[in-house]
């Protein structure tokens, strides 16, 4: 079993956001290009772990579209080809220069980190970008013909009201992307984000649970498919990437941070960069967590990540980790059902899809 | 060997915290039973020594020498519970110390206790004590109880238990006040059990006043009530250390080692007898104590039910009133129905099953013993709510005869508490300018709902409180159900007067609503009485439960938080089809009264 999908981490920020808990390096421009020459030996290295022919090729971060021009530019020559070449971007690193870099590069997808377009939101969120930046940013990426473009939206923000939600989705709609993400804000335990808004976040809780249902409401509205939990698409064109997750694909993880799932066997590079750069220059694998998945374990992933999607997964393959039990109860109660040889959620077991996903589950 | 003549039996009396262990101490220490170094070392050592010999559990009766009679000191179980207990225990006396202390004057056990012991006949050697505080009044106080036994005040004696001072006279007193015990040595031999307690190397050890003729050791003895039969293996006394004794006489007081495996098999207020030359008449006053309060205890991991039968067990071993029986809930599975002898006796098992064996429990509202006539006129003792039947004739409920006792501006207070709990007014007495006694029959049921914390807090704290059992009455009593989601939840059942039934329905249900989660689905929390409903809320369906975005292929942490959702549910209680976590029983059952302070 080799991997068609491939991720790369490319951790450079010019400062952490206040609610990420995601793997970042600031700044450090002088490492960027050793950082490179590292994924593309770590690449070399795993080689045996790739397809010969790729479907996806995945870069986050991290602010990907930070790394150093050249560097990026060096990068993605090197990759391998594939059919979706996705990188993530904020806007206002998305000069015409960098568009029409990523557009020889051969990537074909670009997911924009918008977030919010209300300036007071960017604020707390500590965003850089103003809303101008954003819409510059579309017309850039349109401009060096990009046809597949992806927002990013979180909702939830500490003093967020009802109507900010619907501006929001408003204005990225008015872009006509072919692909929305929209998120709850997660108030993760430590972030200095939690810190500073955690009892708000509580204190709102109630009243922003009708946030996700106006989302799905406004977006399928507007013709998009509510094909994963967070995700919406033009008709084909949804993140062929992720779907790779969902649908329990194999896939290559590069950079520090990165998770590589290959024939049963899970690893996670170490945080560190500094580590990361030493054993790479010395040729060796970084270090990493490794984890055996046995076949339970991929079955209950795949029911998991599986249930997220509109369509429904293959019942002969989740059956022997679900609880029949359950699954009738959720049945009667309107949040399960099967589809021929299928299950899925109903629509509304999909807003409660992490309740009923553990209830399901053996 | 001392002649009956020369025999003084007592026991002292009084309320919590009036003296009555500190002039125990005093009375040994005067009749040089132990020296003051002693009393340390010795009953330090002492423990060591009797596990030794195989024997570890505490003297209920310490004989003392003086002035050339013998005393024996017979020991009261402490509290209100208990009053058939202490009542047996000063059945085996002729005169008692009734203590007072000198600040606080009579409290509502020193009443009960002095009424107990004028109901035994015995001569009431009333005593004030801790005359050495600055607050005390002893005037004030040896008027009080010269007035509610009818002794001249000049007689009351004024002591500081903790000094010393006025000790020597106590004992006098005692020689010269109290009678000696009469009693017919020649007779066929009959002793009382006033106490009994599990030894785990003797067995059950019976502590007994020999009322007629003599007992001997590796002699046939029977329980005259319960028909048990056993050979005595040691006979003594306790002074304080244990002494093994060939003989108790007629009048004496000691301890009987029986061998026994099962202290229920020996009953307090029973009569011990010779097997060969057995007495015609077994002493007068046993009966058969019954349990007056029950609840459910439930273990609140569902594993530790081993655990909490073994406990149990043990506690049993040593508390013959203790009554228990398996219990399956459907909300709270495995568990036990247990009887006690009052609330404080329920507090007490409840409090050494935490923490001497360190289980968690869920306690059930506590309800009382009804006597329930069915339509179909079949008579029916019912303990546990969720047995009671829907259809109901006739329902009579425990009454108590309540004293309560308070600075008289608390009079008012104390009314409108007993009147809001269905109180009847029995009669008020001024017992001096400030303090005054209040008499009332009010139900069992209504005194087990949060009752001590209503009087507590209603009075500041000033109030003493005391009752007798007084019989069954009939009541308009309902069976309140609650329903989850139409399911009934058979652990939160409760018996209620029809007036109070709205407001206690209410409460329940407004408590469920808060304390148990959102569900998948809206969940109606009821309260009905048979179909009929009285109290209706909804939990209102969850809207949105969904984890947020997988990044970079790290789906393991998504796993583990599923998995982790997915324990969570497992800790949940399933009622029906809802999930209900454990806190919220316990907050609900807190709500039901469980006065815990």
């Amino acid at each position: 079993m080799t991997a068609r999908y491939l991720y790369v981490h490319l951790p450079f920020c010019a400062r952490r956001c206040g609610y990420c808990d995601f793997v970042t390096v600031l700044g450090r421009g002088d490492q960027h290009g050793a950082y490179v020459d590292a994924l593309l030996t770590e690449l070399e290295l795993e080689r045996g772990s790739l397809a010969p022919a790729l479907d996806t090729v995945f870069l986050g971060g991290g602010t990907p579209t930070l790394t150093e021009p050249g560097a990026l530019r060096r990068l993605l020559e090197a990759l391998p080809r594939a059919d979706e070449v996705t990188i993530e971007a904020n806007p206002e690193t998305v000069t015409p220069e960098l568009a029409a870099l990523l557009r020889e590069s051969g990537v074909t997808r670009v997911s924009l980190g918008v977030q919010t377009f209300q300036p007071r939101l960017l604020e707390v969120l500590e965003r850089r970008a103003r809303p101008d930046d954003v819409r510059r940013a579309f017309y850039h990426l349109r401009d060096a013909s990009f046809d597949n473009i992806s927002l990013d939206l979180i909702y939830g923000i500490p003093g967020q009201s009802a109507s900010d939600l619907e501006r929001d989705l408003e204005d990225a709609l008015k872009l006509g992307p072919e692909h929305l993400s929209c998120y709850e804000l997660e108030a993760k335990p430590g972030t200095r984000f939690t810190y500073a808004h955690g009892e708000e976040l509580v204190r709102q809780a109630e009243a922003m649970e009708g946030y996700f249902e106006r989302v799905v409401e406004v977006v399928t509205g507007a013709g998009y498919r509510w094909y994963e939990t967070a995700n919406f698409c033009r008709p084909g064109r949804e993140a062929r990437h992720n779907l790779g997750y969902w649908e329990g694909r194999d896939y290559l993880g590069l950079g520090i941070g990165a998770v590589s799932t290959v024939a049963g066997r899970r690893w996670r590079n170490k945080p560190s960069l500094a580590r990361y750069l030493a054993a790479l220059a010395d040729g060796r694998r970084p270090d990493r967590e490794v984890e055996l998945l046995d076949a339970v374990t991929l079955r209950q992933e795949r029911l998991i990540l599986g249930l997220r999607l509109d369509e429904p997964l293959p019942f002969a393959e989740v059956e022997p980790v679900l609880s029949l039990d359950a699954l009738g109860r959720l049945e009667r109660l309107g949040l399960a059902e099967r589809r021929g040889d299928g299950l899925a959620l109903t629509v509304k077991g999909r807003f409660l899809g992490g309740g009923v996903t553990a209830e399901l589950l053996a | 060997m001392s002649s009956l003549g020369r025999i003084r039996n007592f026991s002292i009396v009084a309320h919590i915290d009036h003296g009555k262990s500190t002039l125990a101490d005093r009375i040994l220490e005067a009749t040089s039973t132990l020296s003051k170094r002693e009393m340390r070392a010795q009953v330090l050592d002492s423990m060591d020594l009797e596990r030794e010999r195989g024997i570890t559990i505490k003297a209920q009766a310490v004989r003392v020498d003086w002035k050339g009679h013998q005393l024996n000191l017979i020991d009261t179980p402490g509290h209100v519970d208990f009053t058939y207990e202490v009542s047996r225990a000063l059945q085996a006396c002729e005169g008692a110390l009734l203590v007072v202390d000198a600040a606080q004057g009579i409290q509502a056990q020193t009443l009960a206790n002095a009424y107990l012991a004028l109901e035994n006949d015995l001569e009431i050697i009333p005593v004030v004590n801790k005359i050495d505080l600055p607050q005390a009044d002893p005037d004030a106080a040896a008027a009080e109880i010269a007035e509610l036994i009818g002794e001249d005040p000049a007689r009351v004696l004024r002591i500081s238990a903790k000094t010393g001072e006025g000790v020597e006279a106590v004992l006098d007193a005692i020689v010269e006040r109290i009678p000696p015990p009469s009693g017919d040595p020649e007779a066929p031999p009959r002793a009382l059990i006033f106490d009994s307690a599990y030894d785990q190397y003797r067995g059950v050890v019976a502590f007994v006043r020999a009322v007629d003729g003599e007992f001997r050791p590796r002699e046939r003895v029977r329980a005259m009530a319960q028909g048990t039969t056993f050979e005595t293996e040691e006979l003594g006394f306790f002074s304080p250390e244990r002494s093994p004794t060939p003989t108790l006489e007629a009048g004496e007081v000691g301890y009987v080692i029986t061998g026994l495996k099962d202290v229920s098999r020996l009953r307090v207020g029973d009569t011990l007898t010779s097997a060969g030359r057995p007495a015609t008449e077994p002493v007068p006053g046993y009966k058969e104590v019954k349990p007056t309060v029950f609840s459910g205890l439930f273990p609140t991991e569902s594993d530790e039910y081993p655990e909490l039968r073994d406990a149990l067990e043990r506690l049993k071993l040593n508390d013959a009133s203790l009554f228990y029986e398996p219990e399956t809930s459907q909300a709270l599975g495995f568990g036990f129905r247990c009887g006690f002898l009052g609330l404080l006796h329920m507090e007490i098992v409840r409090e050494r099953l935490e923490r001497e064996f360190d289980l968690d429990l869920l306690v059930t509202a506590p309800n009382v013993a009804y006597r329930v006539l069915t339509k179909a006129g079949e008579e029916v003792e019912v303990h546990n709510p969720a047995e009671f039947p829907r259809e109901v004739e006739r329902v009579e409920e425990p009454y108590i005869r309540a004293t309560t006792i308070v600075p008289k501006d608390y009079v008012g207070a104390v009314m409108e508490l007993n009147t809001e709990r269905r109180g009847r007014f029995h009669h008020m007495e001024y017992l001096s300018e400030q303090r005054v006694l209040l008499a009332y029959d009010l139900p069992l049921g209504e005194v087990v709902y949060d009752y001590y914390d209503q009087l507590k807090s209603r009075t500041k704290g000033y109030a003493s409180f005391d009752y007798d059992l007084a019989g069954f009455q009939e009541g308009e009593l309902v069976r309140v159900d609650i329903m989850l989601a139409g399911d009934l939840v058979d652990a939160l059942s409760v018996i209620v007067h029809r007036e109070g039934a709205y407001a206690r329905a209410k409460a329940l249900v407004d408590r469920l609503r808060a304390e148990i989660p959102r569900q998948m689905f809206d969940v109606p929390v009821q309260a009905a009485i048979g179909s009929r409903i009285i109290a209706r809320e909804t939990i209102k369906a969850r809207r949105k439960d969904v984890l947020a975005k997988c990044y970079g292929g790290d789906i393991t942490r998504k796993r583990k938080l599923i998995e982790r959702q997915k324990k969570g549910k497992k800790r949940m209680k399933q009622v029906g089809t809802v999930e209900v976590p454990q806190e919220a029983f316990l907050a609900v059952l807190d709500l039901n009264g469980s006065s815990r302070s």
